[in-house]
C-alpha cells in the first residue's frame, strides 16, 4: 500500500519539479528544483529495491553533480532572470506532447515477457550493493575500469578548461596558450 | 498494485519533459539542465526493468549512465566557462554565427 | 607454312602500326617505304603460299587461338589458306604493294602522308582477315574493318568544304565517307542476320563445318540465308540499290580509289559468294536473282558511264559494271570464271586508276575530261598504261579481261538466258565506248587544257616503274586460264560449256568482239579529233538522265535522308527535348530545388537544429507506434 501512495507521490513532484526546472526563467529555481527532482528519483531506486543505485543517485547527482552547477553559477550571474527569446510554445508542446503520447502509448501496452531471460539475475539472500558489485567487478569490469578513466579524463578537463587563468581568454590570449604548451612540456 | 508500464509511463513523460525543455531553452545552462532530466528519466526506466525482470543488467546501464552524465558536466562546465569568459553569454542566439 | 601465314597476315599490320606511330610527325618518306615493304615481305608470303597450294593442293588450316567460347558458341581465331583465299591473298597483296608505292609518290606532296599509310596497310590486314577467316565471324571482323578503313580513307581530306550537289555531286569527301558507312551498315544489317540464321540452324559459324549440314537445312532457311547474305555482299559490292555511295567515294584519294573501290574491297561481296558457294548453289531462285542483278547493275552503271565526263566516276561506273559482270557469273553457277574475272579486273581496273591518278597529278587534280585532251606526248607512260588496261577492259582479245568477261558472256548464253547474255553483250560494247571515250579525250585531240594554264609532266619514274606489273598482268592474265581452271576447281565447282556453246564459241565471240571494236570506233570517231560538243544531244531528255545518274542521288536524299531527318528532329524536339531530357533535368532539378529549400534549416543556430532533431525522432517514434500497433 505505501509503495503505491510512494509511487504516486514521487511521481507527482518529479514531474512538477522538473516541469519548473524547464519552465522557469530564473537559473536559481531551475537548479534547486532539479536538486530536488533528483532526490526524489532516488526514492523511485529504493522503491524499486535497487538501493545501491539510489545511493549512488544521491552522492554522484545531487552531492557531485549539483555541487558543480553551483559552482559553475558562481560565474554566472544566477540572480538575474534568464531572458532568452523561446521556441514556439506551441511546437514545443506539440512535439514534446506528441513524443510522450507515442512513449505512452507503446508502454501502456502490454509487455511482453516470456522471451526475457535473465542475464543476470539477482542472488537471492544477498544485499543489492553486494549484487552489484558481483556483477559490477566480474562481468562489467572493463566497462567499470574504461568508465573510470573517463572520468578521470573529465576531470582533468574540466580542471584545464575552468581553472587555469580564469581571468583570461584560452583560446584568444597566445600568452595562455603558451602556457598551455609549457604545461603540457613540464609533464 | 504498480507494475512495470506505471514506471516506463512516468519515465516517459519524464522524459518528454527534458525534451520540452532541449526545445524550448536558448540558454545553454538550461539545456544542460534539460538533459539531466532526460537522463534521469532513462535511469528510471533501467531500474523499473531491472526491478521486474529481477536482472541486474539494467542497474549496470544505470550506473554507467550515471558515469558518463558526471564527466558530462565536468566537461561541459569547463567548456561553459570559456564561452562565458568569451562572449559573455550563453544563449544560443547570440552564440550563432555558423549560419550556412 | 604457318609462319608464312602469320607473315601474310601481319606484315600490314605491323606496317600499320608503324606507321600511326610516325601518325603525327610530319611526312617522312621512311614511313611509306617501310610500310610498302612490309606490304611487299606480306605479298612473298602469300605467292610461296599460292606456289605451295598450287603444287601440293594441300589446305594450309591454322587456328591462331580461341577467341569466343560461352556454351556452345566456339569461334576460334582461325585462318584457312586454300584455293580461293589464296587467290585473293596474292590479288590482294599484289595490288597493294604497288599500290602503297604508287602512294609514295603520289601522296609526297600531302602533309598527312604518315596517317595515310597507316590507314592503307590497315586496310589491307582487314582485307587479308577478311579472305583469310575460316568462319563467318571472322569474315565479318575484316568485312567491318575494311568498312572502317574505307571511311577512313574516302574522309581523308575531311577538311574539305562541303559543296552543292550541282558542283560536285559527292559534296565532300566527309559526306560521301559517311554516305559509304552507312549504305554498308544497311547492308551489313542482312549480313548479319545471315549470319545469325546460319548459327541459328547449323550451331556453327565454320565454313566446313555450316557447308557440311547443309543439306539438312529446309529450304526456307536456305533461301533467306543466301538472301540475307547476299544483301551484305550487295552493300559491299555496291550493287544497285545501294550503288551511290561508291561513286561517290571517288573523293578519296586516288590510289584509295585504286585499291578499295577498285580492286579489292568491292569484290568482297563476290569474294562473299564465291566463298559460300555450296549455300548458293542449293538456292537458285536466290543465284537467279543475283544473276539477274548483276546483268541489271553491269548495264546500267555502263549506261551512265557513256556521258560522264569525270574521269575517276567513269572508272567508278565501270567497276560497278564489271561487279555485275562478276554477280551474273556466280548468279550463273560460274563462280570460278566470277573470281578469275575479280583477278584479272583487280590488275586493269586498278592499273586504270593509278593511270586516272597520274593525269589528276599532270592535272593539278582536275577530273574534267572536257578540259583535258592531247596529253599523250607530255605522258607517254601513263597513256601507254591506260591505253592496255582499257583494251584490257574493253576485252580486246589477247588482253586479260577479253578472256574472262568473254567467259561470263558464254555462260550466260550456255546456261540459256538470252535476255541477259544479250544485255551483257551490248554492255561490253558500252564498256568499249566509255572507256575509249575517256582514254581519247584525255589523251587525244586538241590542248584544252592550255586554257587553264596547266604544263602536264609524266609522273615520277620509279612510280611508272611500280605500275609495270600491273600492265604486264593486264596483258597476259588471261593466258593462265587455263592453269587457274585446274588450279582453283580442286575446290570450286567446274563449269563446263555444253556442246552447243562450244560449236558456237565462234560466232559468239566474234558478236562481243564486234560490240567492243564498234564501241572504240564509234569511241574513236567522234572524240578522238577534237571534242565537238553537241549541244542538242547534251540536252535531251536521256543524256541529262544518264549524267544525273537516273536522278537517284537526289531521288534517295528527297524520300529517304530529307524525310529521315524531319522525323528525327520531330523526335529530337518532341521525344528527346520534352521526354527524356526533361526526365532527366526534372530529377536534376528537383534535387537542386529540394537542396535549396532545405538549406533554409541551415541557421547556424543550435537551438534550431535541436528543434530540427526532435521533429526527426518524434516522428521516427510515431512510425514505431504505428507500426508496433499494426503488428
Amino acid at each position: 500500500m505505501y509503495e503505491i501512495v510512494a509511487f504516486y507521490l514521487f511521481s507527482a513532484l518529479t514531474i512538477g519539479l522538473f516541469s519548473v526546472t524547464v519552465m522557469s526563467s530564473n537559473l536559481l529555481y531551475a537548479m534547486t528544483s532539479l536538486a530536488a527532482g533528483m532526490v526524489l528519483i532516488s526514492g523511485f531506486f529504493f522503491l524499486l529495491g535497487a538501493d545501491f543505485l539510489g545511493a549512488v543517485q544521491l552522492i554522484v547527482y545531487v552531492g557531485a553533480v549539483m555541487a558543480l552547477y553551483s559552482f559553475a553559477m558562481m560565474f554566472f550571474d544566477a540572480t538575474r532572470d534568464i531572458k532568452e527569446k523561446n521556441t514556439n510554445d506551441a511546437l514545443v508542446f506539440l512535439l514534446g506532447g506528441m513524443s510522450a503520447l507515442m512513449l505512452v502509448l507503446m508502454f501502456s501496452a502490454p509487455i511482453f515477457s516470456e522471451n526475457v531471460q535473465a542475464l543476470y539475475p539477482m542472488t537471492e539472500g544477498v544485499g543489492n550493493a553486494q549484487d552489484v558489485g558481483m556483477v559490477l567487478f566480474t562481468k562489467y569490469l572493463i566497462p567499470f575500469e574504461v568508465a573510470a578513466l573517463m572520468l578521470l579524463v573529465a576531470m582533468i578537463s574540466g580542471i584545464i578548461l575552468a581553472g587555469k587563468k580564469m581571468d583570461s581568454s584560452l583560446t584568444e590570449d597566445m600568452d595562455a596558450d603558451d602556457e598551455i604548451m609549457i604545461v603540457k612540456d613540464e609533464k | 498494485m504498480i507494475g512495470l508500464s506505471h514506471y516506463l509511463i512516468v519515465s516517459a513523460i519524464i522524459f518528454s519533459i527534458g525534451l520540452v525543455g532541449v526545445l524550448r531553452r536558448r540558454n545553454l545552462l538550461m539545456l544542460f539542465f534539460a538533459t539531466e532530466v532526460m537522463l534521469n528519466a532513462v535511469n528510471i526506466a533501467f531500474a523499473a526493468i531491472s526491478h521486474y525482470y529481477n536482472d541486474l543488467t539494467g542497474q549496470m546501464f544505470a550506473f554507467f549512465i550515471v558515469a558518463i552524465a558526471a564527466s558530462e558536466v565536468a566537461v561541459g562546465l569547463g567548456l561553459l566557462i570559456i564561452l562565458f569568459k568569451k562572449y559573455g553569454s550563453l544563449d544560443l542566439d547570440d552564440l550563432a554565427n555558423m549560419k550556412g | 607454312m604457318e609462319n608464312l601465314v602469320y607473315i601474310a597476315l601481319f606484315a600490314p599490320f605491323v606496317g600499320s602500326l608503324f606507321a600511326a606511330f610516325f601518325g603525327m610527325s610530319p611526312r617522312a618518306i621512311f614511313v611509306g617505304v617501310i610500310a610498302s615493304a612490309l606490304l611487299f615481305v606480306s605479298f612473298v608470303a602469300s605467292a610461296i603460299l599460292a606456289y605451295h597450294v598450287y603444287t601440293t593442293g594441300g589446305v594450309v588450316h591454322v587456328t591462331m587461338m580461341d577467341w569466343i567460347n560461352a556454351g556452345d558458341l566456339n569461334i576460334p581465331f582461325g585462318f584457312v589458306v586454300d584455293q580461293i583465299s589464296v587467290t585473293m591473298m596474292t590479288v590482294v597483296t599484289l595490288v597493294s604493294t604497288i599500290v602503297h608505292i604508287y602512294s609514295i609518290g603520289y601522296m609526297s606532296h600531302d602533309k598527312s602522308f604518315n596517317r595515310f599509310f597507316s590507314y592503307l596497310s590497315a586496310f589491307v590486314f582487314s582485307m587479308m582477315v577478311l579472305v583469310m577467316s575460316d568462319n563467318f565471324a571472322g569474315l565479318f571482323i575484316g568485312w567491318e574493318g575494311v568498312g572502317v578503313c574505307s571511311w577512313l580513307l574516302v574522309g581523308f581530306w575531311y577538311h574539305k568544304p562541303d559543296q552543292k550537289r550541282e558542283d560536285n555531286p559527292s559534296i565532300s569527301p566527309s559526306w560521301a565517307a559517311n554516305e559509304a558507312f552507312i549504305m554498308n551498315r544497311i547492308a551489313d544489317l542482312g549480313m548479319l542476320i545471315g549470319i545469325f540464321i546460319i548459327y541459328w540452324n547449323t550451331g556453327s559459324l565454320q565454313y566446313d563445318e555450316v557447308f557440311a549440314q547443309l543439306p539438312y537445312l529446309s529450304e526456307t532457311v536456305l533461301t533467306t540465308a543466301a538472301l540475307a547474305l547476299f544483301i551484305g555482299a550487295m552493300g559491299k559490292s555496291a550493287q544497285f540499290p545501294l550503288h551511290t555511295w561508291l561513286t561517290d567515294a571517288m573523293e578519296g584519294p586516288t590510289p584509295v580509289s585504286a585499291l578499295i573501290h577498285a580492286a579489292t574491297m568491292v569484290t568482297a561481296g563476290v569474294f562473299l559468294v564465291i566463298r559460300a558457294n555450296p549455300l548458293f548453289s542449293m538456292t537458285p531462285e536466290v543465284s537467279f536473282f543475283i544473276a539477274a542483278l548483276g546483268t541489271f547493275v553491269a548495264f546500267f552503271a555502263a549506261s551512265m558511264a557513256l556521258v560522264n565526263r569525270d574521269l575517276k566516276r567513269i572508272i567508278a561506273f565501270s567497276t560497278l559494271s564489271q561487279l555485275g559482270y562478276m554477280f551474273a557469273a556466280v548468279g550463273l553457277g560460274a563462280y570460278w570464271i566470277a573470281l578469275f574475272h575479280l583477278a584479272a579486273h583487280a590488275f586493269f581496273k586498278a592499273l586504270l586508276f593509278l593511270g586516272a591518278g597520274n593525269v589528276m597529278h599532270a592535272m593539278d587534280d582536275e577530273l574534267d575530261l572536257f578540259k583535258m585532251g592531247g596529253l599523250r606526248k607530255a605522258m607517254k607512260w601513263t597513256y601507254a598504261y591506260m591505253g592496255i588496261a582499257s583494251l584490257a577492259l574493253a576485252g580486246i582479245p589477247l588482253f586479260a579481261g577479253f578472256f574472262s568477261k568473254d567467259a561470263i558472256i558464254e555462260t550466260a548464253f550456255n546456261e540459256g538466258t538470252y535476255v541477259l547474255w544479250a544485255i551483257l553483250v551490248i554492255t561490253a560494247g558500252m564498256t568499249a565506248f566509255y572507256s575509249f571515250r575517256q582514254v581519247f579525250l584525255t589523251f587525244h585531240g586538241d590542248h584544252r587544257y592550255k586554257e587553264l594554264g596547266i604544263h602536264p609532266h609524266d609522273m615520277y619514274g620509279y612510280v611508272l616503274i611500280a605500275m609495270s606489273p600491273l600492265a604486264v598482268l593486264a596483258v597476259i592474265a588471261g593466258f593462265g586460264m587455263g592453269y587457274f581452271e585446274a588450279f582453283i576447281t580442286k575446290l570450286l565447282p567446274a563449269y563446263e560449256m555444253s556442246h552447243h556453246t562450244h560449236e558456237l564459241i565462234l560466232y559468239l565471240t566474234a558478236i562481243v568482239l564486234v560490240f567492243a571494236v564498234g564501241g572504240i570506233l564509234l569511241a574513236y570517231k567522234k572524240y578522238a579529233n577534237g571534242l565537238k560538243r553537241d549541244e542538242k544531244c547534251e540536252n535531251s531528255f536521256i543524256y541529262r538522265l544518264l549524267a544525273n545518274q537516273y536522278y537517284i542521288p537526289q531521288l534517295y536524299e528527297e524520300i529517304i535522308t530529307k524525310p529521315y531527318a524531319m522525323l528525327s528532329e520531330i523526335f529530337w524536339k518532341d521525344v528527346d527535348l520534352k521526354i527524356v531530357d526533361a526526365t532527366v533535368d526534372g530529377i536534376a532539378k528537383f534535387f537542386y530545388n529540394s537542396g535549396d529549400s532545405v538549406r533554409g534549416m541551415q541557421t547556424g543556430n543550435l537551438s534550431n537544429y535541436l528543434n530540427w532533431m526532435a521533429v526527426g525522432s518524434v516522428v521516427l517514434l510515431v512510425i514505431a507506434t504505428i507500426s508496433a500497433m499494426l503488428s
